[in-house]
């Protein structure tokens, strides 16, 4: 999967000038272990908001 | 003894029927006026529409919860309001048509103390030549905003995969209906899960994926888009929103207010006054949202809808009407008490109380048509609302009329979202996002219009279990199952 999403982008189509992110940051996206802490995070930062708003 | 009505049982109205009848117990009464038997998780319709959930998980009766809260339930749908009565009743009323099986038709005249509309919106599929009619959803596209057109859609999707197996390739294309749609959001949603579910079926090198929206950038969601905070920078939802539509394969055309919809084809206008044509094998595209179509009437019968309603059919409440133009606009312009300027004991919350204007900066194509998304109203806000609605008028009832209005302004009130991108407990992914405010406040926030300490956003499988167990605590809390009141809008 290396470059695999870099190989989408199109010369001077559409997405030829946005980012794309490279195997680590996908397989962060999965990652189980990363993704428990990022879900304890998110929940945090969503309450965070969820009582600033009611 | 008082009484509160409220018309339409969705996300906001079954929130403020449900905390009315808590706050006012049997002393009072609150009705239900929805033409639905069904209570739907509409979020989850997504899921249906890919196959991974069931209508049954995402849809349960009302009758046994309104019975279990005490709420008098009328399986109906609300067609007109006297909010000053007739010749012959001195009280305000609704006129309501039943929906029940074995009443289908009969009407009634439902009198109230106070009212709360809540209806939603009216799938404008008729909007668009081709998309649909007065009738509803049209042959040659699916949708996924209510469970049954859902199920629809994923029998269509089956038949995609079917055929892709045996080598036919697919093209789909899915986004918004016309230049005027809300609820990207939604279209977003459903194209990444039928991207996971291709991928995960085999099929997806047989695929090719096609966004169409009315958005004049990639992220714009009906709010303008977002500035998240990310590696220190303050990143667009274009960059992300971009950069995910690059990882997927997915390509786009936005700007595009779609005119035309035929058998395996679409015809557009793009901003810069282009015409275009999209061929697919299969196309979901959100339709444009109105008001239901409720008309009003004066005591003496004169037709007052345009007092009561803005032209788009929603009801007018304390917003800005005449803010004009886009350098003019205000976040004050936003409503904070949803109380009708004309009738005071009617409320407007969710969808069905009409806007100031857009949150995105208007926009046209040179030959004048409009091609900009219309201000999403979702679920936390449309339930926040609700609560801030049922909780003015229980003290009205409560502590008499003087009792001040609780407030829930959009221009103050963040929400937290989460897009699912595919299901799956250990490879589903969803952008978990927290917008602050809804409604960009430019004098407040300068530059974004938003605090970036509480707007953020990040894609993963974290945010996939975040909209997992949200999807079950929602239909808890809607089920009024122990401690429903405990779980926030
Ligand atoms: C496919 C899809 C996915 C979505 N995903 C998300 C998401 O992930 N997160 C999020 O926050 N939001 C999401 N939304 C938006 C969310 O569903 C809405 O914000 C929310 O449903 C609005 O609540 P409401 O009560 O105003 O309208 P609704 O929930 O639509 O309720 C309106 C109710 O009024 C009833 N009604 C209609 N006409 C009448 C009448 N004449 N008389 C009486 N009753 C009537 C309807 O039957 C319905 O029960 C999604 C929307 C769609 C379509």
């Amino acid at each position: 999967m290396s470059k695999k999403v870099e190989h989408n982008i199109k010369a001077y189509g559409n997405n030829f000038t946005t980012m794309t992110p490279g195997p680590f940051a996908i397989k962060l996206r999965t990652c189980k272990i990363w993704q428990f802490i990022r879900f304890i995070i998110i929940n945090i930062k969503m309450l965070v908001v969820v009582r600033k708003s009611h | 003894m008082a009484r509160l009505v409220v018309l339409g049982g969705g996300v906001s109205g079954h929130t403020a029927a449900t905390f009315a009848a808590k706050w006012l117990g049997s002393a009072h009464e609150v009705v239900v006026v929805t033409p639905n038997s069904k209570w739907n998780w509409i979020p989850s319709n997504i899921w249906v529409g890919v196959g991974e959930m069931s209508k049954e998980e995402v849809t349960f009766d009302l009758a046994p919860v309104y019975a279990k809260a005490g709420i008098n339930y009328k399986q109906a749908k609300a067609v007109s309001i006297n909010p000053e009565g007739s010749d012959l009743v001195n009280k305000p009323f609704v006129t309501i048509e039943y929906t029940l099986a074995g009443r289908e038709g009969m009407t009634e005249n439902v009198e109230y103390d106070y009212l709360i509309n809540a209806t939603g919106p009216k799938l404008n599929f008729g909007a668009t030549e081709g998309l649909g009619d007065a009738n509803g959803l049209g042959e040659f596209t699916v949708s996924v905003c209510t469970a049954d057109h859902a199920v629809h859609a994923n029998e269509e999707f089956q038949k995609c995969i079917q055929k892709m197996k045996k080598g036919e390739r697919q093209k789909f294309l899915i986004g918004t209906g016309h230049g005027l749609c809300t609820c990207q959001g939604a279209a977003f949603e459903y194209i990444f899960n039928i991207e996971h579910e291709l991928n995960k079926a085999g099929v997806r090198d047989m695929a090719d994926l096609k966004w169409i929206s009315n958005e004049s950038f990639l992220g714009d969601f009906g709010v303008g888009g977002l500035h998240m905070k990310s590696m220190g920078f303050a990143v667009s939802s274009k960059i992300f929103a971009e950069s995910l539509f690059t990882e997927r394969n997915v390509d786009w055309i936005i700007g595009a207010h779609v005119n035309k919809v035929e058998k395996g084809k679409v015809s557009y206008e793009l901003l810069d006054g282009s015409m275009g044509e999209e061929e697919f094998d299969f196309s979901m595209l959100i339709p444009p949202f109105a008001g239901v179509g409720l008309k009003a009437y004066a005591k003496d019968g004169t037709d007052i809808t345009a007092t009561v309603f803005a032209p788009n059919g929603f009801m007018k409440v304390d917003a800005k009407y005449d803010a004009g133009t886009y350098e003019n606009w205000k976040a004050s312009d936003w409503p904070k008490t949803y109380q009708n300027p004309t009738y005071s004991n009617m409320f407007a919350c969710g969808i069905a109380f009409a806007p100031p204007h857009p949150i995105s900066k208007p926009m046209s194509s040179p030959n004048g048509t409009p091609i900009t998304p219309t201000p999403p109203r979702t679920g936390m806000p449309s339930g926040i609302i609700g609560k801030a609605v049922a909780h003015s008028i229980c003290d009205r009832i409560l502590q008499g009329e003087n009792a001040p209005l609780h407030e829930a302004s959009m221009a103050h009130m963040g929400a937290a979202c989460v897009a699912s991108a595919g299901k799956g407990i250990f490879d589903g992914t969803a952008a978990a996002m927290t917008i602050y405010p809804v409604v960009p406040d430019f004098e407040k926030y300068p530059g974004t219009g938003r605090d970036t300490d509480y707007t953020f956003g990040e894609i993963g499988l974290a945010g996939h279990w975040i909209k997992h167990i949200l999807h079950h605590l929602f239909i808890w809390k809607a089920k009024l199952k122990a401690g429903w009141t405990l779980i926030p809008e």
